[in-house]
C-alpha cells in the first residue's frame, strides 16, 4: 500500500457559541500504488478535509496517515495537489508556474526546462507557455495546475474537484485529458490518484475504485470497483457496465444527499 | 450619465483639462476683476512673472533640487527599513505581535510636531529635514506593507507548500511577489504625503528649499512667488506620481492584464 489511513478523524472547534463540527468520523483507507480512487460524497461531508489532511495542510484530530511507510506530519512535494479554486501564481507565466516546484528543489536549469517542456506538451499547453494565468480560460488554468503538480513527480496526486468550476463540455474534455496524462506512463509507473468529486459520471469514468462517503460527519460508507479497462474514452459512458455502476452509486448517494440536505 | 459606465479616453482628457481651465479662469476673474486685492492674491500673470524671476534671479532650480533630494532621501531611507519590516510582520505573526502595537501608536505621532525636538537634536541641517520625512513615512509604510503581506491569498500559500516550498520559499516566492504591486502603490501614496512634510520642515529653520522660498516670499508679501511655489510643488507631485504609476505598470504587467 502506498497510502494507509487509520482511524482518521477531524473535529473543527466551535467558535464562540457555535458547537464544534465533527467533519470526519474515524476513517480507514488503503490505496495501492498506481490506483485511481474517486471519492464521491454530498457537499460538506468532509471530502476536502480528508484530502487536506493527506496533503498535510490540515491536522487530524485523531488517527494517522502514512505515505510510502512514512507518517504524514506536514505538507511536502511528495503529494501534489490541484485545488477546486484557481491557484496558479498570477505573477508567473504558465511555464514558470509549472517550474515552481522544480526551482524549489534547485534542479539544474536544463533539467527544469526539459521537465516543463514535457508537461506543457502532455497537457496541451503548447503555445501558451508565456501567457499569464489571467489570460487563460478556466480549463487551461486547471491544466496548468495539473502540469505543475505532475512536474514535481509526486508519489500521489490529490485532486479536489479540479474541474468543479468548469462548464460541462470543458469538464468532459478535461476528464479525458486527465486520463490521457495519467495513462501516458506504463501501468506500473502510473501515479496514485485520489480524486474528489460529487459528479457520479466523473467518478466512474476516471477511477478504478469509487468510494462513497456518508453525509456529515463523513465516513466511507461504500466502495465500488470499476471493472472498465483503460484506456477509456467518452464512449464508455454509454456502455451497460457504466449504466449499471451509475445506478448503484446513485442509490447510495441519493440517500446521503437527502440526509445532508435535511440535516 | 450612467453609474460606473466608463467614458472615452478623449472625453477624459477634455474633462480633466476642463477643470484646470475653469479653475484658472475663476482665479483670473477674481484677481483681474479687482474682487481680491493683489496684496492677498496675485493674478495668474503676476504669479507666472514672479515664477520666471524666481528661476532667473533667485536660483529657484537650486531650491527645487534641494527639496526633491530631501523628500527622496528621507523617503528612500524610510522605505528601505519599513518595507522589509512590514513584510516580516505580515508573514510572521510573532514579529507582528512584537512591533504592531508600538507602530500603530507611533504612526499617529504627527511628524511636524517633532520638528522642534529634531532641531534640538540634529540642528537645522539636512539631518533634521531627512528625519522629518523619515518619521512621517516610516510607520505608515510599515503598517500598510504588513497589512498587504498579511492578506496574501492562503490558497496560493498552500499550493506552494504542496509544491515543496518551506517558510523561506513561501516568503520569497509567494508573499513578496504577490504583495509587490500593492506595496508599490502604498509607496506611491506615502511619497505624496512626504511632500507635505518636507514643506513644513522647510518652513522652519531652513536656508534653502521650496518651503524656505515660500517663507521668504511671505516676508516680502509677494503672493505671486508664494503661489508659484505651491503650484510647483503640485506639479512635481503630479510628475512623480505619474512616473510611479508608469513604473508599476511596467513592473507588474501580470497584475494589469
Ligand atoms: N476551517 C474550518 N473550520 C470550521 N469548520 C470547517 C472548516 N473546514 C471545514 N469545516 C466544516 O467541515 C465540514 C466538511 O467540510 P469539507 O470542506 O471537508 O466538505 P466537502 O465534502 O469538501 O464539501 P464540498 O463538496 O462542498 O466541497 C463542513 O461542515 C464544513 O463546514
Ligand atoms: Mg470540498
Amino acid at each position: 500500500m502506498v497510502l494507509t489511513i487509520r482511524g482518521l478523524t477531524r473535529t473543527f472547534p466551535g467558535q464562540g457559541r457555535t458547537a464544534p463540527t465533527l467533519a470526519l468520523q474515524p476513517t480507514d483507507l488503503d490505496v495501492a500504488p498506481g490506483e485511481f480512487v474517486s471519492i464521491l460524497g454530498p457537499s460538506g461531508c468532509g471530502k476536502s478535509t480528508l484530502l487536506r489532511i493527506v496533503a498535510g495542510l490540515d491536522r487530524p484530530s485523531g488517527g494517522t496517515v502514512t505515505l510510502g511507510g512514512r507518517q504524514v506530519t506536514g505538507p511536502g512535494p511528495d503529494r501534489g495537489m490541484v485545488f477546486q479554486s484557481y491557484t496558479l501564481f498570477p505573477w508567473l507565466t504558465v511555464r514558470q508556474n509549472i517550474e515552481f516546484g522544480l526551482r524549489e528543489r534547485k534542479l539544474p536549469e536544463a533539467q527544469i526546462r526539459e521537465i516543463s517542456e514535457k508537461f506543457i506538451a502532455r497537457t496541451g499547453l503548447r503555445g501558451f507557455e508565456n501567457h499569464w494565468p489571467r489570460q487563460l480560460s478556466g480549463g487551461m488554468q486547471q491544466r496548468t495546475a495539473l502540469a505543475r503538480a505532475l512536474a514535481n513527480d509526486p508519489e500521489i496526486l490529490l485532486l479536489d474537484e479540479p474541474f468543479g468550476a468548469l462548464d460541462h463540455q470543458t469538464r468532459e474534455l478535461m476528464q479525458e485529458l486527465l486520463l490521457e496524462v495519467w495513462g501516458a506512463d506504463s501501468p506500473e509507473a502510473r501515479k496514485t490518484v485520489l480524486f474528489v468529486t460529487h459528479d457520479i459520471d466523473e467518478a466512474i469514468f476516471l477511477a478504478n475504485r469509487v468510494l462513497v462517503m456518508s453525509a456529515r460527519p463523513g465516513r466511507v460508507k461504500a466502495e465500488v470497483p470499476v471493472p472498465l479497462p483503460y484506456p477509456r474514452d467518452w464512449t464508455v459512458k454509454t456502455s451497460p457496465v457504466f449504466a449499471e455502476l451509475k445506478a448503484r452509486l446513485m442509490a447510495e448517494i441519493r440517500e446521503e444527499v437527502r440526509k445532508a440536505a435535511i440535516g | 450619465m450612467e453609474p460606473l459606465k466608463p467614458v472615452s479616453a478623449g472625453a477624459r482628457v477634455v474633462l480633466g483639462i476642463g477643470f484646470f481651465v475653469l479653475f484658472i479662469g475663476l482665479w483670473a476673474a477674481v484677481t483681474y476683476g479687482g474682487v481680491v486685492q493683489p496684496l492677498f492674491l496675485a493674478s495668474p500673470g503676476a504669479a507666472l512673472a514672479a515664477g520666471i524671476s524666481l528661476f532667473t534671479e533667485y536660483n529657484f532650480l537650486g531650491d527645487i533640487g534641494m527639496t526633491v533630494w530631501r523628500v527622496l532621501g528621507g523617503f528612500v531611507l524610510a522605505a528601505v527599513i519599513a518595507v522589509p519590516l512590514g513584510l516580516m510582520m505580515g508573514a510572521y505573526k510573532g514579529v507582528e505581535a512584537f512591533f504592531e502595537p508600538f507602530i500603530s501608536f507611533a504612526r499617529y505621532l504627527p511628524a511636524s510636531a517633532f520638528i522642534p525636538l529634531l532641531i534640538l537634536w540634529a540642528g537645522v541641517g539636512e539631518a533634521q529635514k531627512l528625519s522629518v520625512i523619515f518619521l512621517g513615512s516610516v510607520f505608515q509604510i510599515v503598517i500598510m506593507v504588513a497589512v498587504i503581506a498579511g492578506a496574501t491569498r492562503v490558497d496560493l500559500v498552500e499550493a506552494a507548500y504542496t509544491l515543496g516550498a518551506r517558510s523561506r520559499g513561501i516568503l520569497r516566492r509567494v508573499i513578496i511577489p504577490s504583495a509587490a504591486p500593492q506595496v508599490m502603490e502604498a509607496l506611491r501614496l506615502v511619497l505624496g504625503w512626504a511632500w507635505t512634510y518636507v514643506i513644513v520642515a522647510e518652513l522652519i529653520g531652513a536656508q534653502s528649499g521650496i518651503g524656505h522660498m515660500i517663507m521668504d516670499s511671505q516676508r516680502l508679501l509677494d503672493t505671486g512667488q508664494m503661489i508659484f511655489g505651491i503650484v510647483v510643488i503640485g506639479i512635481i507631485g503630479l510628475v512623480t506620481d505619474f512616473l510611479f504609476k508608469a513604473l508599476n505598470r511596467r513592473l507588474f504587467r501580470w497584475a494589469a492584464l
